[in-house]
C-alpha cells in the first residue's frame, strides 16, 4: 500500500467509527448485545481481511496498515473483535486457508494438540468467543506446528468477560473436529506475540482518545472563574500524559514495522511493556483531570480506561515482557546491549 | 482536538550503517586510555586531542553542506557517529556544541566573511563555542535577559553577565544573546553575536558544581568592543534564531543517553545475579531506551527533511530527561552499593550520574518549561 491508500485506509476507519460506535453501541455491548450494523460496516470495508492476500481474497495490506485499524478501533473503543479477527485471518492466511463465509473468527491461546484431526486443549479468556462462529489455533501435531480452524460449540464454552466487559470465554476442547487444518512454518508462540502486538496498537489508540478528551474536558470545566486547563498544575500533568502517548504511539508502529520486516520479537516485547507503562500514568491523570465526573459510569472515559486496565495484563504484562528483553540482554551481555537495540534483534 | 504530534518512524539508510561499523572500530582503539570518569560525563567530557580525531574522520560538521567545508551528508548519518560515541563514552565534550548548534547557525545566518574564518576551525576540531543565553536574572525567562549590547560606529559595545556557561573556559568563542535595543515587544530587540572569548574586558569565572567539577562559568562582559560584524544574522532577530537553534538543541541521542553507562554497568552486575526484579527492570528500562530512540530518530529524519518538529523535540527532551533521571534511583534500588569514587566500575559511575543526574532536566530549557511549550501545543495555553 502506498502513503495515499494508508491515509485513505485512515480516514475510512475514523469515519466509520465515529459515525457507528456510539456510546450506547458500546453501553449495549457491555449488556452482551452483539454490534451487528458496526461489525457489517467493518466487514463491508474488508477490514478484517487487512493482511490477507489478495490471491486469498484478502486486501493485501501490511502490519503498518493493520496498525491504523488496530489504533483506531481502540481510538473508539469498538466493541467488536476487529483485531482478533485481523490476526486470525492472518493466521489462517499462512496456513493457505480460507476463512468460511460469513464466519466471525476467534483465536485460541493455550497449549492444544491434536491426534487423527481431533483437537484437545483449553484456552481460557478467549477474546469474543460467545460471539464468534469460529476457532483459530496453533497447535502440535507430533512433531508438526499446524494451524486449525473449529467450530465454536456452545458446549464447549464457559462465557466471562474482562473489566471494561469484553466477552473473554474459556473454551475446553475434548476431541473436537478440525474443519480444517494445514503445517504452517512460523514462531510457536506466534498466537501470543501477536496478540501482544494487537493489543499495544489498541492500547496506543485508547491512549490518544484519554488524552483528547481530557484536554477538551479541561478547555470546558469552569473553576475559580477559569478553565482549568488555564492552572499551570493541569497543564504539566496534560504534557506528560501527551508524552506518554507520544511514545506508546511510536513503540506500536516500530511493532508493527519490525513485523512487516520479519525481525519483531524485539520489538513487541519493547511495544508491551513500554505501553504497560504509559498506561499507568496516563490513565491516573486522565481520571485525575476529569475529578469526580469521569468517575461515574455516565461520563464515557471510563470505556477507554477500563480496556487499557484489562488489554495491558493480555497476552503478557509489560514486566513479562519486559523480563524476555532484560534476560537476552543478560545473556547477550554489556557488550552487545549496545548493538541489539541498534540492529532491533534480541538474539545477537 | 488532534494529536499535534508528528512522530513517524524514520529508519537509517544503508550508508549511515555503514558508517556505524566504522565509527564502533574507530571507538574500539581511540578509547582505550579513557577513564572511567571521562566516560560516564558522555558529552561533558572533554578531550581536546579527541575532538582533533574526531575532525580528521570528517565527523564534525558531517551533515554541513560541502561548500561550507562539510562532508554533505545526511542528518541520520550524523546521528549514527553522535549516538555511538555516546554509548562508548566518548569525550565528545569540546567540539559537540560547535558542531551541534553553532556552526549551523553559522552557516544559516552568518556572513561569507564569518563562515571562512571559522567554520574551518570547527570542522578540525580545534574551534570549540559556548552558549550564552542564561544570565542571573534571566534563567527560564530566557527573554528578561539584560546584557546590552550598544552601537557605537562600527563596534557594538558589550556590558553584562552570561551565567551558567558550560565549558567557556576552553572555548574560543561564545555564540551570545544580547539585547540591542528596548521593544515593547519582549521579544524583540534580542540580537546574535559570535563573541571571541579573548577580547578584552572578557572575565571567564568558573562555577564549581556540586560533584566538585567546573563545567558552569560565569562570563561577565565590562566595555566589551565586539566588531559589528560579528553579529550574526538580523539585528533585532535573535529571538527567532535562537528558537530555530532549540530544535537542534533538544532532541538528540545526548537527551536521553547521559546514564547510558550506569545501564551498561548494571547488565554487568546482574550477569552474576539471578534476580528477577533486577532482571525485569532491565528489561523495562531497555524498552523505554529503545522508545525514546525512535522517537529522537524520527526527529531527525524531520530535521533532514527540512520540518521544524519544535514540538517533538520538547517531548523527547522530557522524556528523555526522566529517563535519565529515574537510571541512578532504579540502579541504587537494585543494586544495595553506596556510590564510591574509589569503589568498583558500577559505583563509580553511580557517584558521578547520581550527582549530575539533577542538571538533566535543567539544562537546554527546564522540565516545566517543556511541558508548558508542549502544553501550548496541546492548545491549552
Amino acid at each position: 500500500m502506498t502513503d495515499e491508500t494508508s491515509q485513505l485506509l485512515s480516514d475510512t476507519a475514523e469515519k466509520l467509527f465515529s459515525d457507528h460506535v456510539t456510546k450506547n453501541c458500546i453501553i449495549d455491548a457491555e449488556k452482551g448485545t452483539w454490534p451487528d450494523e458496526l461489525w457489517s460496516e467493518v466487514i463491508a470495508n474488508g477490514f478484517n481481511l487487512i493482511l490477507v492476500p489478495e490471491e486469498l481474497g484478502g486486501v493485501g495490506g501490511n502490519w503498518m496498515n493493520a496498525g491504523i485499524l488496530f489504533k483506531a478501533s481502540g481510538r473508539y473503543q469498538a466493541p467488536i473483535p476487529l483485531a482478533e479477527n485481523i490476526v486470525a485471518s492472518y493466521i489462517l492466511s499462512l496456513a493457505g486457508i480460507s476463512q468460511p463465509q460469513d464466519s466471525i473468527l476467534t483465536i485460541l491461546n493455550g497449549a492444544f494438540v491434536a491426534e487423527k484431526d481431533l483437537l484437545s486443549g483449553s484456552s481460557p479468556r478467549t477474546p469474543f468467543a460467545s460471539h464468534s462462529t469460529h476457532g483459530v489455533v496453533l497447535y502440535k501435531d507430533g512433531s508438526d506446528l499446524k494451524v486449525g480452524l473449529i467450530k465454536i460449540d456452545k458446549n464447549d464454552l464457559k462465557d466471562s468477560n474482562n473489566i471494561a466487559l469484553e466477552n473473554r470465554g474459556h473454551i475446553e476442547l475434548d476431541k473436537a473436529s478440525l474443519i480444517e487444518n494445514s503445517k504452517v512454518d512460523c514462531d510457536s508462540n506466534l498466537v501470543k506475540k501477536l496478540g501482544a502486538l494487537m493489543r499495544s496498537n489498541q492500547m496506543s489508540g485508547a491512549l490518544e482518545s484519554i488524552l483528547t478528551q481530557s484536554v477538551r474536558y479541561a478547555n470546558e470545566r469552569i473553576q475559580f472563574g477559569r478553565p482549568i486547563g488555564k492552572f499551570q498544575a493541569i497543564q504539566q500533568d496534560l504534557a506528560v500524559l501527551s508524552t506518554h502517548v507520544a511514545a506508546s504511539s511510536v513503540a506500536a508502529d516500530y511493532a508493527c514495522s519490525s513485523m512487516d520486516k520479519g525481525n519483531p520479537d524485539f520489538a513487541i516485547a519493547v511495544a508491551k511493556s513500554r505501553i504497560d507503562d504509559a498506561v499507568s500514568v496516563g490513565a491516573g491523570i486522565a481520571h485525575q483531570v476529569h475529578g469526580a465526573i469521569g468517575f461515574t459510569y455516565e461520563h464515557g472515559l471510563h470505556f477507554a480506561t477500563r480496556r487499557l486496565w484489562a488489554w495491558r495484563a493480555e497476552y503478557g504484562s509489560g514486566s513479562e515482557w519486559s523480563k524476555v528483553l532484560g534476560e537476552k540482554a543478560i545473556s547477550n551481555g554489556a557488550d552487545k546491549f549496545w548493538p541489539s537495540i541498534t540492529q532491533g534483534e534480541l538474539d545477537i | 482536538m488532534n494529536i499535534p504530534f508528528n512522530f513517524r518512524l524514520t529508519d537509517f539508510p544503508v550508508e549511515a550503517e555503514t558508517l556505524r561499523l566504522e565509527v564502533r572500530e574507530f571507538l574500539s582503539s581511540a578509547l582505550v586510555d579513557v577513564p572511567k570518569e571521562t566516560r560516564a560525563e558522555t558529552w561533558y567530557g572533554a578531550d581536546e586531542g579527541f575532538s582533533r580525531k574526531v575532525g580528521e574522520r570528517g565527523w564534525i560538521g558531517l551533515s554541513w553542506p560541502t561548500e561550507y567545508g562539510g562532508s554533505g551528508r545526511s542528518a541520520m548519518e550524523r546521528y549514527v557517529v553522535l549516538e555511538e560515541m555516546l554509548t562508548a563514552g566518548a569525550p565528545v565534550g569540546a567540539h559537540w556544541i560547535a558542531d551541534r548548534q553553532s556552526g549551523p547557525l553559522i552557516i544559516r545566518y552568518g556572513t561569507p566573511e564569518q563562515q571562512e574564518k571559522i567554520l574551518p576551525g570547527i570542522l578540525r576540531g580545534e574551534t570549540y563555542f559556548c552558549i550564552g543565553m542564561s544570565e542571573p536574572d534571566s534563567g527560564s525567562d530566557l527573554a528578561a535577559l539584560r546584557t546590552k549590547a550598544e552601537k557605537k560606529g562600527d563596534k557594538y559595545i558589550v556590558n553584562g553577565t552570561k551565567l551558567w556557561t558550560s565549558g567557556a573556559q576552553r572555548c574560543q568563542y561564545m555564540i551570545a544573546l544580547f539585547r540591542t535595543s528596548k521593544e515593547e515587544d519582549r521579544h524583540g530587540g534580542l540580537s546574535q553575536f559570535i563573541v571571541d572569548l579573548s577580547l578584552p574586558g572578557v572575565t571567564i569565572r568558573p562555577i564549581i558544581d556540586l560533584a566538585g567539577r567546573h563545567h558552569f562559568n560565569e562570563v561577565v562582559f565590562e566595555d566589551v568592543e565586539v566588531p559589528e560584524t560579528m553579529l550574526v544574522g538580523k539585528e533585532g532577530d535573535g529571538w527567532n534564531q535562537v528558537t530555530a537553534e532549540l530544535a537542534l538543541e533538544r532532541s538528540g541521542p545526548e537527551r536521553y543517553l547521559s546514564s547510558y553507562a550506569l545501564l551498561q554497568e548494571l547488565i554487568k552486575e546482574f550477569s552474576e545475579r539471578n534476580d528477577y526484579e533486577g532482571v525485569t527492570e532491565i528489561g523495562r528500562q531497555m524498552a523505554h531506551l529503545t522508545t525514546l530512540r525512535q522517537m529522537s530518530v524520527s526527529v531527525a529524519g524531520m530535521l533532514n527533511d527540512g520540518e521544524n518538529p519544535a514540538l517533538e523535540a520538547s517531548v523527547v527532551k522530557d522524556l528523555g530527561a526522566v529517563f535519565e533521571q529515574d537510571l541512578p534511583n532504579i540502579a541504587h534500588r537494585l543494586m544495595d552499593l553506596e556510590p564510591d569514587n574509589q569503589g568498583n566500575d558500577f559505583q563509580k559511575y553511580l557517584a558521578i550520574l547520581t550527582q549530575i543526574s539533577p542538571s538533566f532536566s535543567l539544562r537546554g530549557g527546564t522540565r516545566e518549561i517543556l511541558r508548558g511549550i508542549i502544553a501550548r501545543g496541546l492548545g491549552l495555553r
